[in-house]
């Protein structure tokens, strides 16, 4: 074994030869660190704040029991984290700071702890203790979120994700939707809330509302339920949260929380088959000989196809292509011809139609009230 | 000595020395490769990022197509924990780990030139995907379901052509390659010990690649057997993930989260190792509580295995079943933080000297602190349902990741490198790689937590405007102008000073553990004489007589 006594260039013995200017340059790099870091952190917080107003899917602002729920919990949980990191934090900075090397060269080496049974076992212990509170808190809300059992006048629909769109079936009223989920306001004191069954045509998906409840999965051969009750009327937006093919960031979520009044009267209207206008049976023909109608359905007429989104009443929507872009004509237009234009790798193809074909396609998609 | 020498540097043409590292069983050469290797797919995968953090830093960005950006996020995270993580992190047990326990080399040299060729090959692999990968018609070039490849997106039903094949062959032969490392390091720790030195006198350093190494042989077979059934499935008609059949694909999830759990632990457990042996040195003081860090390592080890299913807590699993894993995921955070005490008594009454290796691994504390408690939060089983698959766990991740893992690799780094080349890496430089880094690093992952938080999914290559997500990803993005800038500090740092840095001698950090007991670098036996140790320090047994380890001990 070599004598490890002969190294050659200690670094203190580098540093030795330095100036005092240097030391001092350290010290203000130290500080400074350790505040750029806490302003950075600080101004991050209240930026955050800031910025949460301003988003519609923000998690901290909760508009419905589920994630009413998980937002008390977490609050209660940042608070703990937030102090715990107060305290581990000022410790390390006060350490790092404190016990820096002080003066140059001094080759003199501090006093050698080698541990202490006393306090490792109050940081073990006091762990313990946070991890049971925590635990605790959290076990009662996973109960109350997962194992709630549906009340009377509870909506029952089975959302059906597909690459890269949403289905939902209401087994209650007999009708089917695309995209955009209707579901009435409900009243904290008479509740009717909505349970959705999940199920998947295809991939693994997943259903996230961040107003409205957590996320939960849509598996092929899994399913899954979530609800929600949801306290205001209003448009809550979210989008499929696993990831799910090429489109998965334009399969966006619209849930409709409508008036009771209003919700009934829009089962009503969807429950009704196609209109049948006779100014467009060029159009209609169209889309049997094109064999639209081998994906879409349209109720009333002999299109049943079930790949596609249900058209009967298209123009209810106020998006198409899961939400990507406005439902105008421009857009159907442009949307048939090569739905590629908003959605890159959709599973519909482009339709090979001259320009009067769109013409008579679209005005009778355009009857579809 | 010199005569010897002379002949040994002139007459070996290129092409011997070729032969020498292609040819060697070495483990400090083997150990070089795989730093090397590693930092070369970093750069790759540093790539990716960049052109990911372009599309992503405006809303309805049209920089990348879809196609693309799916791609380029599967490679970067494939090789970011497969041909990154893991091979830089083998690459320093199998330089250090021998050295400091004064052994010559490790227990099966052949087995460990093995596994580096093997796990080099395999992330060869994963990107010969891009030259003979899609030739059919609609079939990508490049893998494209992201790094879990969750079933049913690897059926041949929803990709065609065959990059799912490379990505499948590449994991299962980087498996391999990671069991011959796993199987190496414990045999080595557990047998090759100088004289002297116990289980409990072993350097944490040992101990930690010791659990390491098991950890690994654990969690990798899951991961393999599941690329057997993939394979199986693709070719063999078999329908393990195929729900048409009775598959289940919430099975691929179970298989591919107990090793994706542990997995964190195989790649964080050596940084672990890194910080406990940089911080005492430059405190000038001994490891804090030396059998606690043992006990909280090997209980981090063995509760890893029953956490996997907190990355499931959307798949649906009943109330308890949630709830288990929210106790096991927890009970996790007790032996972290007792690391964490550890090394902050270990600082404290000491003499810091803030040498590059030590700023890194301050950063380190406070990073992987954060970390840390963003990890308590996505452990809470109905935040996760918020929290989950948004980008606040890309941040949490990152936190750790590049915040916990990648600065203690660059404290290794600057730590090591002398012993490694008998040169030092420039202070100066080093100091502006740190400061640099560290803003860039905050810039870009603290932002990433908003959008998360704002409930933006990860996996998106776009996102509306209207969503408040957009200028914390412009922050974001801005951040990795930083971040790349101080790579290359650092990498100019690592040629500049490989050809004239300073001579660094044997010990230049006035270090305790046997590895600064031999030249620098160490000639091919490690030691003339194998060394006896009495204690954990031995170098500090010498250096002082009249205050030994020994006695205390």
């Amino acid at each position: 074994m070599q004598a490890p006594n002969q190294k050659q260039t200690s670094l203190s013995r580098l540093s030795a030869e330095g100036r005092r200017t240097r030391r001092e340059y350290l010290d203000w790099i130290i500080w400074r660190g350790v505040l750029l870091l806490v302003a950075v952190l600080g101004t991050g917080g209240i930026a955050l704040a800031a910025s949460g107003g301003a988003s519609p899917t923000n998690i901290f602002a909760p508009d419905s029991t589920p994630a009413h729920s998980i937002y008390r919990l977490s609050v209660f949980e940042l608070e703990v984290l937030g102090a715990i990191f107060v305290v581990v934090f000022s410790l390390l900075a006060y350490a790092v700071v404190r016990f820096r090397e002080r003066r140059q060269g001094d080759e003199s080496e501090p006093p050698q702890i080698y541990g202490s049974n006393q306090m490792e076992l109050a940081w073990t212990v006091l762990p313990i203790l946070i991890v049971v509170v925590l635990f605790l808190s959290t076990a009662q809300v996973i109960h109350r979120v997962q194992d709630a059992s549906p009340p009377d006048g509870t909506i029952q629909v089975t959302a059906v994700a597909h690459q890269f769109w949403w289905e939902y079936r209401y087994p209650q009223y007999g009708l089917v939707a695309a995209n955009e989920l209707h579901v009435p306001v409900s009243d904290p004191n008479h509740p009717t809330p909505t349970y959705i069954h999940l199920l998947s045509a295809d991939v693994d998906h997943s259903f996230w509302v961040p107003r409205l409840a957590g996320k939960t999965d849509l598996i092929p051969n899994h399913p899954n339920n979530m609800w929600i009750d949801p306290h205001d009327t209003g448009i809550f937006l979210g989008q499929c949260a696993q990831y799910c093919g090429t489109q998965h960031a334009k399969m966006l979520l619209r849930v409709y929380v409508d008036k009771r009044d209003d919700f009934d009267r829009w089962v009503h209207q969807q429950q009704q088959p196609a209109a049948s206008d006779p100014s467009v049976a060029a159009g209609g023909a169209l889309f049997i000989s094109k064999a639209c109608f081998a994906c879409h359905a349209v109720r009333g007429t002999i299109a049943a196809g079930v790949v596609g989104p249900d058209l009967t009443h298209l123009m209810s929507r106020d998006t198409i292509a899961s939400g990507a872009v406005p439902n105008t004509p421009e857009n159907l237009r442009k949307w048939i011809r090569n739905p590629d234009t908003f959605k890159p790798g959709s599973k519909m193809p482009p339709q090979d139609l001259t320009d009067q074909e769109l013409d008579q396609i679209v005005s009778y998609l355009m009857t579809m009230r | 000595m010199a005569s010897e020498a002379v002949p040994l540097t002139v007459h070996r043409g290129p092409l011997a020395v070729i032969y020498e590292w292609l040819g060697t069983a070495d483990h400090k050469k083997i150990g070089l490769m795989y730093i090397v290797y590693a930092l070369l797919m970093l750069v790759v995968m540093g790539i990716e990022a960049v052109l990911m953090r372009i599309q992503l830093a405006h809303a309805n960005s049209t920089f990348l197509s879809p196609q693309l950006f799916n791609r380029l996020f599967t490679l970067h995270g494939t090789t970011g924990v497969f041909f990154v993580a893991m091979p830089i992190l083998f690459g320093f047990g199998n330089y250090v780990v021998p050295l400091m326990i004064g052994a010559r080399d490790m227990a099966y040299p052949r087995l460990n030139a093995f596994g580096f060729w093997i796990t080099a090959s395999a992330g060869l692999l994963l990107y010969g995907s891009f030259f003979a990968g899609g030739p059919l018609s609609q079939a990508g070039s490049a893998p494209d379901f992201g790094w879990f490849a969750y079933a049913p997106l690897t059926s041949t039903a929803f990709s065609l052509g065959h990059t799912t094949d490379y990505w499948n062959l590449s994991i299962l032969l980087g498996g391999i390659g990671s069991i011959a490392g796993g199987i190496n390091f414990v045999a080595t720790v557990l047998t090759m010990r100088c004289p002297g030195m116990t289980l409990g006198k072993m350097p944490l350093m040992a101990w930690m690649n010791l659990v390491m190494g098991s950890l690994v042989l654990v969690t990798i077979s899951p991961l393999t057997a599941a690329q057997m059934m993939l394979m199986a499935d693709r070719y063999l008609g078999a329908h393990f993930f195929d729900t048409a059949a009775g598959g289940s694909v919430v099975m691929w999830m179970h298989f591919f989260w107990i090793f994706g759990h542990p997995e964190v632990y195989v790649l964080i457990i050596p940084c672990f190792a890194f910080i406990s042996e940089i911080v005492p040195v430059f405190s000038r003081k001994a490891i804090f509580g030396y059998p606690a860090m043992v006990a909280a390592t090997t209980s981090i080890g063995f509760v890893s295995l029953g956490v996997w299913a907190h990355h499931m807590f959307t798949v649906g699993m009943p109330s308890y079943g949630n709830a288990f894993f929210v106790l096991t995921t927890m009970v996790v955070a007790v032996p972290t933080g007792i690391k964490l005490f550890n090394w902050l008594a270990t600082i404290w009454g000491g003499k810091i000297r803030f040498s590059t290796p030590m700023i890194f691994a301050v950063g380190f504390l406070f990073q992987f602190l954060i970390g840390g408690l963003t990890g308590v939060t996505l452990a809470t089983a109905p935040f996760d349902w918020q929290l989950g698959n948004s980008y606040f766990v890309v941040a949490h991740f990152h936190y750790v990741i590049v915040g916990g893992i990648m600065f203690s690799i660059f404290a290794a780094f600057y730590y090591w490198f002398p012993k490694m080349t008998g040169r030092m890496l420039s202070e100066t430089l080093g100091k502006w790689h740190f400061w640099i880094f560290l803003i860039g690093f905050h810039l870009t992952f603290d932002s990433l937590h908003v959008p998360g938080l704002l409930g933006m999914p990860r996996r998106i290559y776009t996102y509306e405007a209207s969503r408040g997500w957009e200028s914390w990803n412009m922050i974001a993005s801005i951040g990795v102008i930083f971040q790349g800038i101080a790579v290359l500090i650092f990498v100019y740092n690592v040629i500049a000073s490989y050809i004239k840095g300073a001579p660094a001698g044997n010990d230049p950090w006035d270090a305790w553990t046997l590895e600064w007991a031999t030249t620098s670098p160490p000639p091919e036996y490690n030691f003339a004489v194998v060394p006896a140790v009495r204690s954990r320090r031995p170098l500090w047994d010498i250096k002082h007589p009249d205050d030994p380890d020994w006695k205390y001990e």
